[in-house]
């Protein structure tokens, strides 16, 4: 195998594993925000590993951009890295790979700088992330057959299926949730009904032991 | 006095239409009025009669203290907010005067207290002492800007305050001595829209809704500029201190806390009056408290109840009425009448209170629900030990854990209502209720049904 | 010498009950029934647990936390001098600390 051939597997190698890490870190996030729990860990698992999974998946990215460029097969020129459709091979779909990364790299640098920047510009530059995703994957789809045939054909399906799921459940969680005008409403809904229920249960003939025991559940949730 | 209670009453919130209330200004308190006209003119009061700026400069004469000056007599007069919080003006005004930048100022009369309406009386009847105030303020931060934020008009028949006011601008601006452009703004009639960072987050375009405390008004307000927010009182004894000096201020009130005070007084007939009294006054000369009255609210919905027999032995000043577990606040007062219940009432009020939450913090949109909750059941003539057991620890746990005093002062309104009325739940734990009268005593807001309702 | 302490504010406006906090720093932290944030001691962080504290405000999802340096000067004085709010990024002692 060539040096030329090496360095052509290893971007189409790191790029795969990008997507998959880039999904990851999607569904992750997504998780964060409906404050969702990964099964056996700790809350502040799933912000860790969002974290370090994006960080991966950057260097991966890295990875994927050298070797393309290096690759003197195919010439890419270093500025297509950055700049959408510089690039004199297949313009279209390494653009997009460059919005792309380009769009990566504003997510991460506002996340590593989220202190400085404030709360409200970092929640707006993040909501690039839903954009950052459906197209690498095109990036992906367009720039080689590999994502087209076989295997890979399966795993970006699944990638997409999963992203799409976990974001219908984002939209629809948001959908549902009151807003601030309704929410003070709503829990005075749920306390009167928890009240109207402590009531019955005290003049019900079960007797006192069963109010107490009523009394804890109402007193946790 | 009767013309200004019943054109008050009806402008905002009682429900009475019977004329005639009781006393006017309390005895033994010379150099009141000081904010309203003289008792004699009201009787027959048009308000129209106080939109003459002639006429109010004859009577009041010109500004001798301005800018710093004005400051420094605030200061030695010892001028605190009349709006509620007591904070002193003197602080505010260096505060934002030493921004640096150009200010703003907002006179506050949004008047979220539903019992309260001395804000707008002083409106109605002394306009041009609060426009006098507004500029007097300006001038002294530096400020180019006003704004003047009125409660939404809720009627749409009789006149209306906010034309009122306008002529009242008119007339001023004839004359020309106004340095400040001011514009009015609605504030919706929200408990929460008179809060300071509300009311500035109104005159911004959004919601009246307190933002978080670390980013000060008075570094960062209307429009990002240094902003000075007063009540419109507040703005008017500072018109006259301007005109008359921090020694006359306080030949009024006592040594803590000098001045006088608008008050609104609820009668136990239903029946509202304004009354301006010096501070330090003994609130039995206020209000009637006789046998049939149970219990007196002072400070209003974020103030406390007090037992008629302790009310009669205090006077109308923070420093008889903390201990007691009450404030002077807005200078609202209400006897309440012993046919009523004051454990209903306080639930009621409990209800609205947690439903006038802006819906931003957690323990507050979360638990003050779950306490009006609680405080229903203790309203009904059953047995509610364990109701009362999550009123102590939901009082401990949402005190100080939001963004304003908003589940402070429910907690504090609540827990004096659960000292106050001990007896009566004694009474309804044994299945009874001494109360006669099941109707609503006390005035509320309708609830907020949607964003809307908070802009 | 002046003393400097360090306090732990929520900012009760952002927070959002995720609770990543009480799970980063349970000696300072714990959740009422609600699944909002309880600071025990004032919110005063002794400097065994600056680096929890730290972590806890820059893990947090809604970027509620915020740690305060305040300088008490000595007896003479008597009050606080010189307050900065910002939140903590790892590796830094602490912004606005007067070197002592």
């Amino acid at each position: 195998m060539t040096s030329s051939t090496a360095l052509w597997y290893a971007s189409r190698a790191t790029g795969v594993v990008a997507l998959v890490l880039l999904t990851v870190v999607v569904v992750l996030g997504i998780m964060v925000s409906r404050r969702g729990r990964l099964p056996g860990l700790p809350r502040f698992a799933t912000t860790s590993l969002h974290r370090s999974m994006s960080l991966l998946a950057v260097a991966f990215i890295a990875i994927h951009v050298v070797t393309a460029i290096a690759d003197p097969y195919v010439t890419i020129g270093i500025a297509a890295a950055v700049i959408p459709f510089a690039s004199p091979y297949k313009p279209l779909w390494l653009g997009l790979g460059a919005i792309s990364f380009d769009m990566i790299v504003a997510l991460v640098a506002t996340s590593l700088a989220r202190a400085r920047i404030g709360r409200r510009t970092w929640r707006a530059v993040h909501w690039l992330a839903y954009a950052c995703w459906p197209v690498a994957v095109l990036h992906g789809i367009g720039s080689s057959t590999d994502l087209r045939t076989g295997w890979l054909l399966l795993l970006t399906i699944c990638c997409c299926a999963v992203v799409l799921a976990a974001a219908s459940w984002r939209i629809g969680t948001a959908i549902a949730a009151p807003g601030r005008a309704l929410r003070p409403a709503r829990a005075l809904a749920a306390a009167e009904l928890s009240s109207a229920e402590l009531s019955s249960a005290e003049l019900s003939t079960a007797g006192r032991q069963a109010t107490d025991q009523r009394l804890t559940t109402a007193g946790a949730r | 006095m009767s013309m200004l209670a019943a054109r008050v009453s009806d402008q905002h919130r009682s429900q009475d239409s019977q004329p005639l209330p009781r006393r006017a200004i309390p005895a033994g308190q010379s150099g009141l009025p000081r904010l309203l006209p003289p008792t004699a003119q009201l009787a027959a009061a048009d308000p129209r009669r106080s939109l003459d700026f002639a006429a109010h400069l004859v009577r009041h004469g010109l500004p001798r203290f301005r800018g710093a000056a004005l400051i420094e007599q605030a200061g030695a007069a010892g001028l605190t907010g009349r709006g509620g919080a007591a904070f002193p003006v003197a602080t505010k005004l260096a505060a934002v005067n030493g921004a640096g930048r150009p200010a703003i100022v907002v006179g506050n009369a949004a008047e979220g207290e539903p019992a309260s309406s001395k804000d707008a009386a002083l409106l109605w009847f002394s306009p041009h002492l609060v426009l006098d105030g507004l500029q007097a303020a300006a001038e002294a931060v530096g400020a180019r800007t006003a704004y003047l934020c009125l409660h939404a008009a809720r009627r749409q028949s009789g006149p209306d305050l906010a034309t009122h006011i306008r002529i009242a601008l008119a007339n001023r601006s004839a004359a020309g001595t106004d340095r400040a452009s001011v514009e009015l703004v609605e504030a919706p009639p929200r408990f929460l829209a008179g809060e300071e960072s509300a009311l500035v987050a109104i005159i911004n375009g959004g919601a009246a809704r307190p933002r978080d405390k670390t980013r000060r008004v008075s570094e960062r307000g209307v429009e990002g500029r240094p902003t000075l927010v007063q009540n419109v009182e507040t703005l008017a004894n500072l018109a006259l201190i301007a005109r008359h000096g921090a020694a006359w201020f306080r030949s009024v009130g006592t040594a803590d806390e000098p001045g006088s005070m608008l008050c609104t007084v609820r009668d136990p007939d239903g029946r509202v009056r304004i009354v301006e009294t010096a501070l330090g006054t003994p609130l039995h000369r206020l209000v009637w408290l006789g046998d049939d009255v149970q219990a007196l609210l002072v400070g209003g919905y974020h103030g406390g109840w007090l037992a008629v027999g302790a009310a009669g032995q205090l006077s109308l000043s923070n420093a008889d009425l903390r201990p007691a577990g009450a404030m002077i606040g807005a200078g609202v007062l209400v006897a309440l009448p012993a046919a009523y219940c004051g454990l209903a009432e306080t639930a009621r009020i409990a209800r609205s209170l947690a439903l006038e939450s802006a819906g931003q913090c957690g323990p507050c949109f979360n638990g003050l629900p779950a306490i009006a909750a609680a405080l229903a059941a203790v309203a009904e003539p059953r047995p509610a030990d364990h109701e009362l057991a999550n009123l102590g620890r939901w009082a401990g746990l949402v005190a100080g854990r939001g963004a304003c005093h908003h589940p402070d002062g429910t907690v504090r309104f609540v827990a004096s209502a659960l000292s106050v009325f001990a007896g009566e739940i004694g009474e309804h734990s044994r299945g009874r209720c001494t109360a006669v009268r099941s109707d609503q005593f006390l005035p509320l807001h309708a609830a907020a049904l949607s964003e809307s309702d908070w802009r | 010498m002046s003393r400097e302490t360090t306090r732990l504010r929520v900012n009760p406006i952002a927070c959002s009950g995720h609770g990543v906090c009480a799970e980063l720093l349970p000696e300072l932290v714990t959740l009422d029934e609600w699944g909002y944030p309880v600071l025990s001691a004032d919110g005063t962080v002794p400097l065994w647990l600056m680096r929890d504290a730290r972590r806890a405000t820059t893990d947090c999802p809604a970027l509620a936390l915020t740690l305060t340096s305040i300088l008490a000067m000595p007896s003479g004085r008597g009050g606080l001098r010189g307050s900065s709010e910002e939140p903590q990024r790892p590796g830094r002692a602490g912004a606005g600390k007067v070197a002592t």
